[in-house]
């Protein structure tokens, strides 16, 4: 694309020589009152241009022709219908990574609410434990009381145990549900690489109608669509190098006792 | 003490649904908008609002210039919780008249630390 980019930037050579010739002369017959001879300047001065143009827009077809190809999205051959399907793969792909990354979040959850009430159960209980034992310490305690006491003791002991492998089991499947990183990770990789090759093709294609604007001199009225703040943007790449950006709860903290909150 | 919590995504409401009960806020419901909410809010006496920014239907700026807009809903503490970081934005939920603005992702202790905030210059 890199040499085609320098043969189009400007007119050919033979061209901006006749143009300039014809631009001195029409300035002369303008000047010597020759309006007839002025006319006939200007349309062939049209002509000029439009020649070069039909030749550039031919030329133009050619390469887009090409960049289409090198997209990889004309589905006649075998090879190139998977490489389409590679395009609408990437969505399949990313759907993949929000169920698998939805699911991971969910299993860790159950995980954590299923093991909260084993810890919450285990400090009640052992803090009931400690005062009744500081009960006994400090001799308040009836003999029937002791027996039940031993009796607890000993089911506490035997809870402790199961509660705890409980807890390591349910650690260690949080652990493994973690697992998604990897997956996830690899099938996000592919995309990237996919979208970096749509990317330069585009780029491709955005120079070649730059020419084509050059050539036809047609200026686009280009509305800068800036995203809509009130329906909301999502996360902020790169928070820390914008400064229209919060870069955590410390600066939205800072921003707002300044407003008065 | 009544919670809603909005946000489009329900991971994101079952996390914060399980720190509010361990701040001892069990009495909580979920919508998944604005549009949800709205409905919810009016019928349901609620205490508190805890909302997204960014949803689709109806996003949380939306949600809250809607309750300040009703006359039985306006004085309803709302807290924001949300991935929408641009400086702009939090000013203008300030003036719209947010009560908290967390951003995400966010800590327990920061979380506890805006509804504490909250709660104490109502009462």
């Amino acid at each position: 694309m890199s040499d085609s980019k320098k043969n189009h930037r400007g007119l050919e050579p033979e061209v901006t020589e006749k143009l300039q010739r014809q631009a001195a002369e029409l300035a002369e017959s303008v000047d010597a009152g020759d309006y007839a001879k002025a006319m006939t300047l200007i349309n062939e001065l049209s002509e000029v241009r439009d020649q070069s143009l039909y030749r550039e827009v031919g030329r133009l077809t050619r390469s887009l022709h090409e960049a289409i190809r090198n997209f990889q999205i004309d589905p006649r051959n075998a090879e190139q219908q998977e490489a389409l399907s590679k395009m609408t793969d990437a969505s399949d792909r990313l759907e993949y990574v929000v169920q698998m990354t939805g699911e991971a979040a969910n299993r860790t959850m159950d995980l954590v609410e299923e093991t909260m009430p084993v810890a919450n159960a285990l400090r009640d209980e052992a803090a009931a434990l400690r005062d009744e034992w500081q009960r006994l310490r400090r001799r308040e305690m009836q003999p029937a009381e002791f027996r039940e006491l031993y009796g607890r003791i000993d089911r506490f002991f035997v809870s402790m145990a199961t509660d705890a492998d409980t807890m390591y089991s349910n650690l260690s499947e949080i652990l493994l549900a973690q697992d998604y990183q990897d997956l996830t990770g690899q099938v996000i990789q592919k995309v990237t690489a996919l979208v970096k090759e749509v990317e330069e093709q585009m780029l491709s294609l955005v120079v070649m109608a730059s020419h084509v604007d050059q050539l036809t001199g047609t200026v686009h009225q280009i509305e800068e669509k800036e995203e809509s703040a009130e329906k909301g943007v999502g996360p902020q790449i790169k928070a820390d190098e914008r400064e229209d950006v919060v870069s955590g709860q410390d600066d939205v903290d800072d921003l707002l006792s300044s407003l008065g909150f | 003490m009544k919670i809603l919590i909005v946000d489009d995504f329900s991971t994101m409401r079952r996390i914060i649904k399980n720190l509010l009960r361990d701040l001892g806020f069990t009495n909580t419901d979920e919508a998944d908008d604005g549009n949800t909410a709205l409905p919810m809010l009016k019928s349901g006496k609620y205490d508190f609002l805890v909302t997204d920014w960014n949803m689709p239907g109806m996003s949380g700026f939306d949600l809250l210039k809607a309750v300040r807009a009703d006359e039985n809903l306006k004085t309803l503490p709302v807290l924001m919780v949300t991935a929408e970081a641009k400086r702009d934005q939090i000013v203008a939920a300030a003036q719209a008249g947010v009560n908290g603005y967390v951003v995400k992702p966010f800590t327990a202790a920061v979380l506890k630390e805006k509804i504490e905030k909250i709660f104490e210059r109502i009462q």
